[in-house]
């Protein structure tokens, strides 16, 4: 094979988002650059937390998906508040209920994809209409508040700078170590790349499985609570996008869906494409229709020139 | 059946079992179906008429449509996540052009099918993961749909609309559709020699290729084919509900998926079947008909067609543990 320009495919996310970015920076002025970063780093966090925890799921072999990401992220959303009550003495309570969800979510998500022999996307399909069912009962169509901590947690800054984006820096950084340097991380990776070979090198794959999908719950579960508190509470039709988003930006991020191989700071990198790609085209003033459109171009487009590896 | 399973093993079992999977396969949402029907029957006699049969499946009728064009691509192996939104701009091509300059809509969706292939002949030629691939599409599909018709609008063709409401002779229109599309599905994929190929190029498309078929041109004519299916979801959707809008049928995709593995399809590619798809289908539009009749609260009534679904596929297991 020939040595082409020998770029990351992670990268290009970042790439074409800091491209957005001078973009709408040189539409708009200069002055608004700023706000339009942070804008796109404070919703990138939500896509980068639930990206996350998907990603561990599709490394974790080919066909693993979690289809019930959004729905999950609303249930702990409405579970956390009722805990709440919009009380900040009960915030910890709050989180770790919401966490707690997300677990349990995850571990019916596996436990159904192993009793009952399902494909995964199935099976989370089949339990997203349960959880999304569960939070409609919880709260109805009202939007259940949050307590004034939280709201104010999400979106506190330091210095200028936001800090729930750095603290999901962090997470990617952590899940980066788990990948790379930790024994479930490699056994996650191991277990995608050839589940069989994995079995004989003596991997329980079932457990790393079900840490990754109980990972990827608890991920939308964080998400789910935090977006609560950002976005002024727990409604139904919260977690909506974030069923394509999660897929889109763990594939664009460079994890391949076949299984095995992982990147996680690319997930930042197309996060950061998405929200920056929407302020753009909200900036230049394009009708929606088109918006749609050139969103689609692009991501076809990205996953069609991004080279990439050849796991086999 | 219950006979055939016990003896069939245990005369042939290399050459009985698959014949025997197939069975069950096709069975179970078939017996998931005709349960359901029990109950709803039990509940409301008077829907065991044509009427009542006309009522209960009038809305599958572009499901059976959608799950079908979903069906070939699963067969290739591939998954179609734009399925829904493709529907959706059929159901506003037809709504703006069809009545008043019908060679324009046909031009249209001449077109779209002709795209639509086009992305089949990327994903194989780039090697790309099709469930990203057609996740851009369905924005795509949007797009133009929200471009040509921002607001829900327009109107079906007269023709179209008394098409669907006709009632023909026997048994509903929604009946014969699923009936005519199962049979030309099952000879077409399942009977014929080309239908072995067709499975072939998704199971193993080395062994075709070697076989001397040019793999790239069946793909390119598979994903046409589950285009033209999709616009005969869309066309029969336009005639129910007499507009168009490009929202109207984002639960087609995961739905119509749903129906392909009900109905003993399978991911790896090469495993389907059209008339387990198309029972498939017609049970998962009849689950929401079976839950208002049961007067399930509204707000349980999703979870509730989640349990179904568990329902039925457990029963697959069950059914497949005891046949081996």
């Amino acid at each position: 094979m020939t040595r082409r320009l020998s770029l990351a495919p992670w990268t290009y996310g970042f790439i074409v988002a800091l491209a957005m970015w001078l973009a709408t920076t040189a539409y708009s002025g200069i002055g608004s650059a700023g706000a339009t970063l942070s804008g796109a780093l404070a919703f990138g966090a939500f896509s980068v937390v639930v990206g996350t925890g998907q990603m561990f799921v599709v490394a974790s072999g080919p066909g693993n998906i979690d289809l019930s990401v959004p729905s999950v992220l609303t249930l702990a959303a409405y579970v956390s508040m009722t805990v709440m009550q919009g009380s900040d003495g009960m915030l910890l309570p709050g989180l770790l209920a919401a966490l707690a969800v997300g677990a349990v979510a995850g571990a019916a998500n596996f436990l159904a994809i192993v009793a009952l022999r399902l494909p995964p996307i199935i099976a989370t399909l089949a339990w997203s209409f349960v959880f999304q069912s569960l939070a409609f009962n919880l709260g109805g169509q009202a939007t259940l508040k949050p307590p004034a901590g939280l709201s104010r947690f999400t979106s506190m800054s330091l210095g200028g700078v936001q800090f729930m984006p750095i603290a999901v820096m962090v997470l990617t950084l952590v899940a980066m170590i788990a990948l790379k340097r930790t024994v479930w991380g490699r056994q996650v990776l191991a277990t995608g790349q050839s589940e069989p070979a994995a079995r004989l090198a003596g991997i329980n794959v079932a457990r790393v499985r079900l840490i990754a999908y109980m990972l990827c719950g608890t991920a939308a579960a964080l998400a789910g609570f935090l977006l609560a508190g950002f976005s002024g509470g727990a409604a139904l039709n919260m977690g909506d996008a974030y069923l394509m988003e999660s897929i889109a930006v763990v594939v664009l991020g460079g994890t391949s869906v076949a299984g095995g191989q992982a990147n996680a700071i690319g997930i930042w990198g197309a996060a950061l494409f998405f929200n920056l790609m929407s302020t753009m085209l909200n900036t230049f003033g394009i009708q929606a229709g088109v918006r749609f459109l050139l969103t689609g171009v692009l991501i076809i487009l990205i996953v069609a020139l991004v080279p990439r590896p050849r796991v086999r | 059946m219950s006979d055939a399973a016990a003896r069939a093993p245990a005369r042939s079992s290399s050459k009985a079992r698959p014949a025997l999977l197939n069975a069950l396969q096709v069975g179970l949402p078939a017996i998931a179906l005709l349960v359901m029907l029990a109950i709803i029957f039990s509940i409301r006699p008077a829907a065991m008429s044509y009427f009542g049969f006309h009522l209960l499946f009038k809305l599958s009728v572009p499901l059976v449509f959608a799950a079908l064009a979903q069906m070939m691509v699963i067969m290739l192996g591939d998954i179609d996540l734009s399925n829904g939104a493709f529907v959706g701009l059929i159901t506003c091509v037809t709504a703006l052009y069809l009545q008043d300059a019908p060679a324009l809509a046909l031009l249209c969706y001449l077109v779209l099918i002709a795209v639509y292939a086009g992305f089949g002949l990327l994903i194989h030629s780039r090697q790309l993961p099709s469930i990203i691939v057609t996740l851009g599409m369905s924005f795509i599909w949007l797009g133009i749909a929200v471009i040509l018709l921002p607001a829900p609008g327009g109107s079906a063709p007269a023709w179209l609309a008394s098409f669907m409401s006709w009632q023909p002779p026997l048994m509903p229109l929604s009946i014969w559709l699923a009936a005519l599309a199962a049979l030309a599905g099952h000879l077409v994929i399942s009977r014929s020699s080309y239908g072995v190929v067709l499975r072939g190029a998704g199971g193993n498309p080395r062994a075709v290729e070697r076989a001397g078929w040019s793999v790239i041109g069946i793909r390119v004519a598979v994903y046409a084919a589950a285009g033209l299916l999709a616009c005969l979801a869309g066309l029969t959707l336009t005639g129910l509900t007499t507009s168009g809008d490009a929202n109207v049928a984002p639960a087609y995709t995961l739905l119509g998926v749903g129906a392909v593995i009900l109905g003993g399809g399978a991911f790896t590619g090469g495993v389907v079947s059209p008339v387990g798809t198309v029972v498939g289908a017609l049970t998962l539009s009849l689950a929401g008909s079976l839950l208002s009749f049961l007067q399930v609260p509204p707000t349980w009534q999703i979870g509730a067609q989640g349990v179904i679904l568990f329902l039925v596929l457990a029963g697959r297991v069950l059914l497949s543990e005891r046949a081996r």
